[in-house]
């Protein structure tokens, strides 16, 4: 252990949730607000204790709805914000993931998605948010998610995760799952000076020509926040670059809305990571996310022995989803495998990106993931 | 020769953001005029001061005022602020908007706020009614009152807000109507200066929307109600102090003095800090 006062370093046996806390905390986060929720419970716990420690702020809120406000009031005053929850504090937290989108605010939302519909199984795991955390809140946008497989990667997309969204300015969502967040592993947590941290860009205008919403050519406006001496307004509805409302205006609403998207589809190949395992040769792919990533790379490997020509695609990204990485491996394979937690989510985007490829869908629902031997299965089943 | 004349005000409202959206005879121009008046006689820092709005005909004011403002979703100022004040203790955040968006969708996190002591300041314009959506009944809407929503009469009980405020923890509580002018933006000034948690309900005239369907259809009728029901009472029963056709009971209701949320966590977490500075220097040695 190292001075209990700063960022952790050095090697660890930690949990997924205290992984995630450490991360925030080690990509810059000082403002936590979230709300008690199985299985997320522990990152608040987590930080409860460690913010006052490093001079952060860590508050209990009074629902959901509040946390994701607070999390943006905070960001707005400069200090790079998180909140944490599952699937019925998601669903809450939609409405203001929405303002966050609008007003182009850097923060992070982790979902660690438990077993639903509503309270569901709240000490299972599930994958049953992917489509939430890409078209939860109402209208258009984009949105960055990714999906860690490990308690090392929960730590390292985390700090990602604040990396991601204050150089796009959106609310970026980790979607860990049950099994990944209460999992006990080694974490290895570099010294603080080789991990990579961005923070947002600050306007070089003076403050009378300022343009809050102005963008640069990466299509992300430079942000100031408040108190820094740049006077302006900035709201949900629809503006202009002033951050002054145009509810009447087609053409600020095509403008405006265009570019949130675009900002983020026209930087999909930056900003897209997935993991490739023996994929050259692969007559079948299983593509698989989170803790399910685990059972398909044992599957993959037992069926190399079997001398059957297979590999792993693991989205790391799943929004926006590495549609030229599936497009790529189908022109190949024989037959996709997505064994997924939920009643067919992902498999839809793999659906649409193979195009003509075969794709089965392997659904598992409740206590446990789908075992090697199930995914081994159904690779054998799709290699004649 | 001609001189252009320039209200005194006018530097803090954004000239870009006028016409203004508010009907004629609508209070909500009289609060922003009381407001800017008092951070011009407080001197206030402009660049400290954050207006936060919610959705509403009183949520164009964050636009409005010539300060960083945030207008946000609907019942989520005080939340938002919350992030805000924390996040910079330094910045002077006020909550300005209306009965329907701090009291129902927004009302857990305005009893919440009040009773953590946060220190923001909020102004809260009670028309009895949801204006900007037509007119319907809302959490302050009275007994019988008619609104597009209640064409048979209201049976709600509202909401007495100054006794919701005082009893959920507030720590300056008062309520005006737009009638009287100068005694709101005195007690804005106070309200400003506050460390704790403060309210300011200002009751507000609405004759296009509420007026109209309740037999006052302009705003000389309603405030002429205001000038024949109000009675300043200082430091009166807030329990007592209901909204009637008879009798509306103005004045401040509690004035007290408790630490602020922030400054107890900012204490909190520097004396954390120190002693999670000695612990490590222990474990260095």
């Amino acid at each position: 252990m190292t001075k209990k006062g700063t960022v952790l370093e050095g090697v660890h046996f930690m949990n997924g949730d205290v992984a995630c806390a450490e991360g925030a905390i080690a990509a810059g986060c000082r403002f936590f607000a979230g709300y008690p929720i199985t299985p997320a419970t522990e990152i608040a716990e987590h930080l409860s204790q460690r913010m006052p420690e490093i001079g952060g702020i860590y508050i209990q809120m009074e629902d959901e709805i509040a946390s994701m406000a607070a999390v943006i009031g905070a960001s707005y005053a400069g200090l790079k914000a998180m909140t944490a929850t599952s699937g019925p504090g998601f669903s809450l937290m939609q409405e203001n993931i929405g303002l966050a989108v609008m007003t182009e605010a850097p923060c992070v939302v982790v979902d660690v998605m438990r077993g639903g519909p509503s309270t569901g199984q709240p000490t299972l795991p599930g994958q049953q948010d992917v489509m939430q955390a890409k078209w939860g809140s109402h209208g258009d946008y984009e949105i960055i998610a990714l999906a860690p497989s490990s308690v090392q990667e929960t730590f390292d997309l985390t700090v990602e995760a604040f990396n991601l969204s204050e150089t796009y300015r959106v609310p970026t969502i980790l979607l860990a799952d049950e099994v990944v967040a209460h999992m006990w592993e080694k974490v290895v947590i570099p010294p603080a000076e080789k991990i990579k941290i961005v923070n947002r860009k600050k306007p070089n205008a003076p403050p009378q020509e300022y343009m809050p919403f102005m963008p640069d050519d990466d299509l992300v406006p430079p942000m100031a926040c408040f108190g820094e001496g740049f006077s302006f307004h900035a709201t949900g509805l629809t503006h202009d670059e002033h951050g002054y409302p145009q509810t009447s205006s087609s053409e600020v609403q095509q403008r405006l809305v265009s570019r949130l998207c675009d900002k983020i589809r026209k930087n999909a190949e930056k900003i897209v990571r997935v993991q490739g395992v023996m994929l050259d040769d692969a007559d079948v792919v299983v593509v698989a996310y989170g803790i399910v990533a685990r059972a398909a790379l044992s599957a993959v490997r037992k069926a190399r022995e079997r001398g059957i020509k297979v590999g792993l695609l693991r989205p790391i990204t799943l929004w926006p989803f590495p549609e030229r990485h599936v497009a790529k491996i189908a022109e190949k394979a024989k037959a996709i495998v997505v064994p997924e937690m939920n009643c067919g989510q992902l498999v839809r985007e793999v659906e649409r990106a193979a195009k003509e490829t075969p794709v089965v869908f392997l659904s598992k629902l409740g206590e446990d993931p789908h075992t090697p031997t199930e995914i081994l299965e159904a690779i054998r089943r799709n290699s004649q | 020769m001609s001189t252009e004349l320039v209200h005194p005000l006018s530097k803090y409202l954004r000239a870009a953001m006028m016409p203004h959206i508010w009907c004629s005879g609508c209070g909500n121009g009289i609060i922003l005029n009381c407001f800017v008046q008092a951070i011009d006689e407080l001197q206030m820092d402009l660049n400290k001061l954050v207006v936060v709005s919610g959705i509403g005909c009183i949520g164009r004011v964050a636009g409005y005022a010539n300060t960083n403002s945030f207008h946000t979703t609907h019942g989520r100022p005080i939340a938002f602020a919350t992030g805000v004040k924390l996040a910079n203790p330094e910045l002077e955040v006020v909550i300005i908007s209306g009965d329907g968006d701090l009291f129902a969708i927004g009302g857990n996190h305005f009893i919440h706020a009040a009773r953590r002591n946060l220190g923001v300041k909020v102004i809260c314009a009670n028309n009895f009614n949801y204006g900007m959506t037509g007119g319907q009944q809302g959490p302050t809407t009275p007994l019988e009152a008619f609104t597009t929503t209640t064409p048979y009469g209201n049976i709600e009980h509202p909401f007495n807000l100054v006794h919701l405020a005082s009893a959920s923890g507030a720590t300056y509580v008062a309520r005006w109507t737009t009638l009287h002018v100068r005694r709101l933006t005195q007690s804005i000034k106070k309200l400003l200066q506050k460390e704790g948690f403060s309210f300011i309900e200002v009751v507000s005239p609405c004759p296009e929307i509420y007026g109209r369907q309740n037999k006052m259809r302009t705003g000389l009728e309603m405030m002429e109600w205001f000038r024949r029901a109000s009675v300043v009472e200082h430091f009166s029963d807030p329990a007592k102090a209901e909204i009637t056709r008879e009798k509306i009971v103005v004045g401040e209701f509690v004035d007290t003095k408790k630490p602020s949320y922030e400054k107890l966590l900012h204490e909190k977490i520097a004396q954390v800090g120190k002693e999670a500075g000695k612990w490590g220097e222990q474990c260095a040695s």
